[in-house]
């Protein structure tokens, strides 16, 4: 059974493309079939975030049009090879695909893969309504900002709308150091208010930038960042994982201070 | 002055208070010209029975207390004083 996961946020610059490579990588280090598609049409990212722009040759509007077959698109990963990139076209615009067309496209990759990841482009409009037509479930991501979180409401509302049968929440970029002295909302504060499932918190780390520098996905690193990431793709793939103390922002002084204070 | 800052609110708070009140309107999709029409209409209607203070009249859309993100069903509150309850009655 595949499963189509659409990786989506409203505001731009949260995390998506970041989220969608990571989370897609970490799924096919677990041994699955994976393939991303960036479905942000003018402003592709994904090839970059994943060290793969140098080995593009057709793009998802060539494969929509007909130009090429998608097994010609598909860009095979340098680290694994159950991981595919389908990249988008960046001399095109958004009108290039639609919904129907993706949909198509979708049905037809059901049968080779475990997981369809689909990283959507920033806004409400063609773009958002072409990544999320064949999509199963959607993984949104925030940050505890008011103005991300505000987007993501909206977006929640257009998911449920358009009957997306899961929806889950990613909080990217937390600082526990300003969340302890009260400076940034929590995770429960950031739930609390949008009121969808948690799948993930992942603290703000500058090893994803020096990540993304690379283009290697830090998943799975021995990194903050990279620990929970590995954590959001068991999630996804339906492993139940407890949220670690570093995931909450509980560390090593908390816990023995909270040790003292029992007694 | 040591008061005033045992009072002063988190950026915290601050926050998760102005997205609550801005998440109930984004959500229920009502432009404040509706809500000010739904107002009037609700005000002529009563006036038939009581004499109320339209001017100071208030209505506003809030969630549910029922727990997650249904809102198929918000409530309308209508906060309407009344001048008199006999003057048009016969």
């Amino acid at each position: 059974m595949s499963e189509v996961i659409v990786v989506t946020s409203g505001k731009g610059g949260v995390g998506k493309t970041t989220t969608s490579a990571n989370v897609g990588t970490g799924l096919a280090a677990m041994g699955k079939k994976v393939i991303l598609i960036d479905t942000d049409i003018g402003l592709r990212n994904l090839d970059v975030v994943m060290g793969l722009e140098s080995r593009i040759v057709y793009n998802l509007v060539d494969v929509v049009e007909g130009n090429c077959r998608i097994k010609q698109a598909l860009v095979r990963d340098k680290r694994y090879p159950t991981l595919f990139l389908l990249p988008s076209a960046q001399t095109r615009d958004k009108s290039a695909v639609n919904p129907a067309q993706m949909v198509k496209m979708i049905t037809h990759l059901r049968d080779q893969f475990d997981y369809i990841i689909l990283d959507c482009p920033a806004g409400i409009e063609q773009g958002f309504q072409n990544a999320i037509a064949g999509a199963d479930r959607a993984l949104v991501v925030t940050t505890p900002e008011v103005s991300a979180i505000r987007d993501a409401d909206r977006i929640i509302g257009l998911l449920e709308a358009n009957e997306i049968q899961k929806i889950d929440l990613i909080i990217n970029r937390i600082r526990y150091d300003m969340i302890r002295r009260g400076d940034m909302m929590s995770s429960d504060d950031v739930v609390d208010i949008l009121s969808i499932p948690l799948l993930g918190l992942v603290p703000d780390d500058e090893n994803v930038v020096i990540a993304t520098n690379q283009g290697e996905p830090l998943v799975g690193s021995n990194t903050l960042a990279g620990q929970a990431y590995q954590n959001i793709c068991y999630r996804v793939s339906g492993k139940e994982v407890p949220f670690l103390d570093f995931e909450r922002g509980i560390s090593f002084w908390t816990k023995i201070s909270g040790i003292f204070h029992r007694s | 002055m040591f008061k005033n800052i045992l009072k002063r609110k988190s950026s915290r708070e601050i926050a998760k208070d102005r997205l609550k009140i801005l998440l109930i309107s984004d959500r229920v999709n009502c432009s404040p010209e509706m809500m000010e029409m739904i107002k009037n209409d609700i005000a002529k209607v009563i006036s038939k029975y009581m004499k109320i203070d339209a001017q100071s009249m208030e209505i506003q859309i809030t969630k549910t207390s029922g727990k997650g993100r249904n809102l198929k069903n918000p409530t309308l509150y209508a906060n309407i004083p009344i001048l008199d309850l006999h003057t048009l009655k016969n």
